[in-house]
């Protein structure tokens, strides 16, 4: 007799029963490995503000915690929003929706990704930042995914909160508490996240809306977004211009953070003043583009001063800059 | 025959398959690693003092 012969479709056939047909890429693509990568250069950054010298390989290991951690929270959202990634084209290939990973597979990787990482975290650095990892993984998977994503169109700026606690998290794990400097990390982040994603949805609230998602293009129409996404890079420029006149951030920080600070607010006005035009997906996708990079070059340039030790704040950096006394 | 109970797997399910064994046992065994050396991290010096 077969193992499988009580394994019957509806019509009371014999059929063949699931078996998981899931590579190691496909698990990989569960974590967000692109998300994971700026929660590593962002944590990181969180790390090494922390007064204190943090042992290497404890940072290390921190920080792999924390990407693992963030890495989790994705394939959980993943999980839970399989139903909406396979009704837009830009999600519709993800493992599970794809039919390669299912959807029992992705929760049993989450959740044990989940405990797994918040638990390494607590072992190895402290239980406060441990506990902040598993907030935020809770914040991501049950706020976001399950509440805010499909009920209201600020979904993203609420859920961002998320994505922008790595550098506090990162600072947890080196310190046992937080402070104005990581928060400040946090806000840049925070503030990011909804002209750095209403300019995605600007090009693509059709698939938002077949696939029932209340995007802010969907619900308030493109015109509020992209007065939304000048408002919000009018806020964000100058706190991301804000850590080098609070004594971590040097002339390095402070000469990238404006011109590609200015860039950003020229984006966001030539999306405003593009309107519907001819151009309007374009300087969307500009913007979204260049929003990425912005990011990346700010904890970057940040992590470089820190690193060399030149990030001690605008007037010594000034001072050092001109020959003065430092 | 017992050999022929059970599923039998196709050649692509059984590549798959094998994909996920090695990566999980590398990631086995970088835990193991990773574990060794966070260990010796944060016992830091005291690993050399025990009772003789």
């Amino acid at each position: 007799m077969s193992l499988v012969t009580d394994i019957h479709d509806e019509f009371g056939a014999e059929r063949r029963p699931n078996v998981s047909m899931g590579t190691a890429g496909d698990y990989f693509e569960l974590l967000k490995p692109r998300v994971m990568s700026l929660v590593i250069l962002t944590a990181l950054v969180g790390l090494v503000l922390s007064p204190e010298p943090v042992n290497p390989v404890i940072g290390f290991a921190a920080l792999l915690a924390i990407a693992v951690g963030a890495g989790a929270s994705g394939c959980l959202n993943m999980w839970w929003d399989a139903d909406i990634d396979a009704r837009m084209s830009r999600t519709s290939k993800r493992p599970i929706p794809a039919g390669s990973v299912t959807p029992g597979e992705a929760l049993a990787f989450g959740i044990t990704l989940s405990v797994g990482s918040v638990l390494f975290l607590g072992v190895i650095t402290n239980w406060f930042a441990a506990g902040f990892l598993a907030f935020t993984i809770f914040f991501y998977a049950v706020v976001y995914s399950m509440w805010l994503k499909r009920s209201t169109a600020q979904n993203i700026v609420i859920g961002g909160a998320a994505g922008a606690f790595p550098p506090m998290i990162g600072y947890a794990a080196a310190t046992g508490s937080v402070n104005l400097d990581s928060f400040v990390l946090f806000l840049i982040i925070f503030l990011w996240t909804p002209p750095h994603f209403w300019a995605l949805a600007l090009v693509k609230s059709g698939d938002y809306s077949a696939a029932g998602v209340p995007m802010l293009p969907v619900v308030r129409g493109a015109a509020h977004t992209r007065l939304q996404i000048l408002l919000y890079t009018i806020v964000l420029v100058p706190v991301a211009i804000a850590p080098s006149f609070m004594g971590f951030g040097g002339i390095a920080y402070f000469i990238v953070s404006t011109v590609t600070g200015a860039a950003m607010l020229a984006l966001a006005i030539k999306i405003y003043r593009t309107g519907d035009g001819e151009g309007a997906n374009k300087a969307a996708m500009q913007m979204f583009g260049f929003s990425i990079l912005y990011l990346l070059l700010l904890f970057a340039v940040m992590l470089a001063e820190q690193s060399f030790g030149f990030g001690a704040g605008m007037t010594r950096a000034l001072a050092v800059f001109f020959g003065g006394v430092a | 025959m017992m050999a022929e109970d059970g599923i039998r797997l196709t050649e692509e399910e059984q590549k798959r398959r094998r994909s996920r064994s090695v990566a999980l046992g590398l990631v086995l065994g970088a835990i193991v690693v990773l574990f060794f050396w966070v260990t010796i991290a944060k016992l830091g010096a005291n690993v050399f003092k025990r009772p003789l």
